[in-house]
């Protein structure tokens, strides 16, 4: 499987990542070289193979439906980029008038 | 005052020889004098740790000392600790200060330890040579040219280096193993589920789990005792009793069957690795251990299927540094996608996003059959393997690595090739298994890690084993020198 640097492109905005031209080029090279060392799985016979998501074979506990935590958000919001008023600031989503 | 084990500096300070906030102070000398050339410490909590020691020391004259009271430590600084810089080792956390602790913090806190910092790492556990980092490399204190294996590189050269007596490291394909086998220390990766990952920055959440470094497995012991448990904070945390891992340290081995696996003493392995791990395995005949030859078929496979597995959960992982919450946020955004866009690719380093891009790639649609089911399939095939294994023998011995400590720089634009490095390692923790690494010798004044790997659960007969051949060997007790 070798990656094009279109297909890098695309996968970059999915991963909301940017890349420069020189970069784009370097990483289809690399990324390919990973999948080719990647695609060594398809030697192997999975047909009557179970895949395996928790090597202990446990699902994931549920637990009820209570509020456990404290609010902490003056606290969270010390550390954050940029609030106000409680809230974090982005910048603006929805034009005027929409 | 020099290199005591854990055992050893709790009876000083119980005889009140010396006092928790002398031991803390000796620890920070230390750290000061040594920290610049090896760079294996983020932050120094210097402050914290006086008015822990200080502390610990009046718990014990009430006479309310635990086995790990007083003792020093340093925490991989992907664990969150309240109040303390936590920046996993990259530019994105590099302004985060913690809101919370990890539960491994909490927990060895109550057991009364003095943390004297956070350690480098590579950046969000991803590498195997601690190059990778934000903060710059770690120093190997056998060859400061040398790597001292990642990801949890700054532990393994603060515990080499006699910098402190513990710390703790995260493990997802080999990152307590192979750092350990590099700096001649020992480690434990626990089974999967035994150690809590809440506050633990996540990398790949079906592989990580934490586990502790010292010089010896007796100090894993005792020190993995406080960090195990069930936490109900953890939903893959596994509610097993933790047993005193120090009851059966000293358990005869008369009879124990040990596995090699035939795949490991392969063309690959350094003759002279090959010939410290013979040694050791003489060691242990010595001991009353019967040796037999094991096959593990599709470990071939671990580095492939791992490669899938590791970058598409990471990719799902990191996700949320957006730069909206906390974390690093890029100058004056267009719109929200360049902030996200910007923020991302201006704080991430060129491994992460390596396997971000792979990860998002495996996972797009269309993809998921072919690589992420496919990967999950073959960790079907490597646990078989492994369960297979254990109808024969109790526990498994080979090398932890290749080859020894690399050169700084060797393998930094080869990633492949730095992949390759945690070839006897990775198939462990798809098959969610504990390993330990401890040392077996030096090739070239460079130190020798054997692995030990055993059933899920079997951490208290791993260290049985490690510390039957810790008494009979003196590895664990090399200094390196000029430390």
């Amino acid at each position: 499987m070798s990656l094009t640097p279109a297909d890098v492109k695309k996968i970059a905005h999915l991963a909301r990542l940017t890349m420069s031209e020189d970069e784009v080029a370097h990483s289809a090279k690399q990324l390919s070289n990973i999948l080719e060392l990647v695609a060594q799985m398809n030697q192997a016979d999975t047909a009557h193979i179970d895949p395996v998501a928790n090597p202990l074979d446990l699902s994931q506990r549920l637990r009820t439906d209570a509020v456990t935590e404290p609010n902490q958000r003056d606290k969270f919001q010390k550390i954050a980029p940029e609030v106000q008023d409680g809230l974090y600031l982005v910048p603006k989503v929805i034009e005027d008038g929409q | 005052m020099h290199y005591k084990t854990i055992a050893e500096l709790t009876t000083e300070l119980n005889a009140k020889k010396i006092s928790s906030v002398e031991l803390t102070q000796f620890y920070l000398e230390r750290i000061k004098r040594f920290n610049k050339q090896l760079n294996c410490l983020i932050t120094i909590t210097e402050e914290q740790a006086l008015n822990a020691a200080k502390h610990a020391d009046e718990a014990r004259a009430k006479g309310q000392a635990g086995r790990l009271t007083g003792i020093p430590l340093v925490q991989k600084d992907i664990f969150c600790t309240d109040g303390i810089k936590t920046s996993c080792g990259s530019k994105m956390l590099d302004n985060y200060i913690s809101p919370y602790n990890a539960t491994v913090v909490e927990k060895l806190n109550a057991a009364g330890t003095v943390l004297l910092g956070k350690a480098n790492m590579d950046e969000f556990a991803m590498g195997s040579s601690n190059e990778n980092s934000y903060y710059g490399p770690v120093k190997n204190p056998w060859d400061l040219e040398r790597v001292p294996g990642g990801s949890s590189g700054g532990s393994a050269a603060a515990v080499a280096a006699n910098l402190t007596p513990v710390a703790t490291g995260t493990d997802t394909g080999g990152s307590i193993r192979q750092p350990c086998a590099l700096t001649g220390i020992s480690g434990i990766k626990p089974t999967y589920g035994r150690v809590s990952r809440y506050g633990m920055i996540a990398f790949a959440s079906s592989l990580d789990q934490g586990g502790p470094m010292a010089r010896t497995a007796e100090d894993l012991a005792l020190v993995l005792e406080a960090m195990a448990g069930f936490d109900e904070r953890d939903s893959t945390s596994v509610d097993e009793p933790v047993p005193d891992y120090t009851k059966t340290l000293n358990d005869s081995l008369t009879g124990l069957r040990i596995g090699l696996p035939k795949e490991f003493f392969d063309a690959g392995l350094d003759s002279d690795m090959e010939k410290a791990i013979q040694a050791a395995i003489k060691e242990y005949e010595k001991l009353g251990a019967t040796f037999h030859e094991i096959h593990l078929p599709n470990s071939g496979l671990s580095i492939p299927a791992y490669y899938v597995l590791a970058p598409a959960e990471c990719s799902s992982n990191l996700a949320r540094y957006d730069g909206v919450r906390f974390g690093y946020r890029c100058n004056d955004p267009a719109d929200l996608e360049d902030l996200y866009k910007r923020s991302r690719s201006e704080a991430f380093g060129n491994e992460v996003k390596r396997r971000i891009m792979i990860g998002t790639y495996a996972l797009s649609a269309g993809y998921y059959d072919a690589y992420y089911l496919k990967a999950q399939k073959i960790r079907g095939l490597i646990r078989q393997d492994f369960t297979e294994a254990f109808k024969k023998v109790d526990v498994i011995l080979g090398p932890t690595t290749p080859t020894p400590a690399f050169k700084l720089g060797e393998k930094a634009d080869d990633p492949i090739s730095m992949y390759l490095s945690d070839i006897y390692t990775i198939a462990v923790n798809l098959a969610g298994l504990p390993g330990m690494s401890i040392p077996a010798g030096f090739v070239k004044g460079l130190p020798v890690g054997m692995q030990l790997i055993g059933n899920l659960f079997a951490e208290a007969r791993l260290l049985n084993v490690a510390h039957s051949y810790q008494k009979v060997t003196d590895w664990h007790t090399k200094i390196p020198e000029g430390f």
